[in-house]
C-alpha cells in the first residue's frame, strides 16, 4: 500500500521535474530560468527522500544534504549575477 | 536610488559556511564504508570556499585564508602519488593498501586504513583545483 503511494508521488514528482524543464528551456526571462533550476534542485531532493523511503536505508541523507547545498550556492550565484551583473567581486565596493 | 548591501545573505553565510565545513569534513572520514571519500569531501571544502568568495569578495578571503591553492593542489597530487609509491617499500603493488585495529583514548576501537592518506591528496587536489579555477573565471581583467 505505501509502496505504491510512494510510487505514484514519485511519478507525480517527475512530471513536476519534466514542466520545470520546459521552463528552464523556454522561460522568457532569465529570472525564469533560474527559478526554474531552484525547482528542480528541490524536486530532485524530493525524489532521493522518497527513494531511501522505499529501500529503507539512510545512505542518501548525504546526497540530500549535497544537493541541497550545491542548489543554494547555484542560487546565489545566479542571483548576485542578476543584480550586480558580477558573481565574484574582486574588492569591497564601500 | 540606495546602495545594495547583502546583510542577509553575510549573516546566513557565516552560519552555513561552518555546516558545510563540518558536514564535508565527516563526508571525507565517511568514505571508507560509506558514501563519501577524498573527492566528494574536497569538492564541499570548494564549495565552501566559493559561498565564502560569493558573499563577500576575493580580497577579504584572502587577507584571512592566505594559501596558494595551486601550491596546494601540487602538494596534494604529490601525496597521492607518494602514498602509491610508499607500497614499494613493503614489497607490494602500487596503490595496494592496509589497514588494522587500534584502541584510541576516545574513540575506542578504531579502523585506520592508509587509503586515507591517499584521500588526503586527492582532496587537496581537488580543493586546489577546483578553488584555482573559480578564482581565474572570476577575474575580470
Amino acid at each position: 500500500m505505501i509502496y505504491t503511494i510512494l510510487l505514484i508521488s514519485i511519478f507525480f514528482l517527475v512530471l513536476s521535474i519534466i514542466a520545470a524543464v520546459y521552463r528552464l528551456i523556454k522561460g522568457p526571462s532569465i529570472p525564469d530560468k533560474v527559478q526554474a533550476l531552484d525547482a528542480i534542485g528541490i524536486n530532485l531532493i524530493a525524489v532521493v527522500a522518497i527513494i531511501s523511503v522505499m529501500l529503507r536505508t539512510t545512505a542518501f541523507f548525504e546526497v540530500i544534504l549535497l544537493i541541497g547545498i550545491l542548489s543554494f550556492i547555484g542560487t546565489i550565484a545566479f542571483a548576485r549575477y542578476l543584480e550586480r551583473g558580477v558573481v565574484i567581486e574582486h574588492k569591497r565596493s564601500k | 536610488m540606495k546602495e545594495p548591501n547583502d546583510v542577509i545573505l553575510r549573516s546566513v553565510t557565516k552560519v552555513a559556511v561552518v555546516i558545510i565545513f563540518t558536514f564535508s569534513i565527516n563526508l571525507f572520514f565517511s568514505g571508507h564504508h560509506l558514501p563519501g571519500g577524498g573527492f566528494i569531501g574536497g569538492l564541499g571544502f570548494a564549495a565552501a570556499l566559493t559561498l565564502l568568495f560569493l558573499s563577500y569578495d576575493i580580497e577579504t578571503v584572502r587577507e584571512n585564508i592566505s594559501l596558494d591553492f595551486k601550491k596546494v593542489a601540487v602538494v596534494g597530487v604529490l601525496i597521492a602519488v607518494g602514498t602509491g609509491l610508499g607500497s614499494f617499500l613493503f614489497d607490494a603493488p602500487f596503490l595496494s593498501h592496509t589497514f588494522d585495529y587500534f584502541d584510541l583514548p576516545i574513540f575506542g576501537k578504531t579502523e585506520l586504513a592508509t587509503a586515507v592518506l591517499f584521500d588526503v591528496g586527492v582532496a587537496m587536489a581537488v580543493i586546489g583545483t577546483a578553488v584555482t579555477v573559480i578564482m581565474t573565471i572570476s577575474e575580470d581583467r
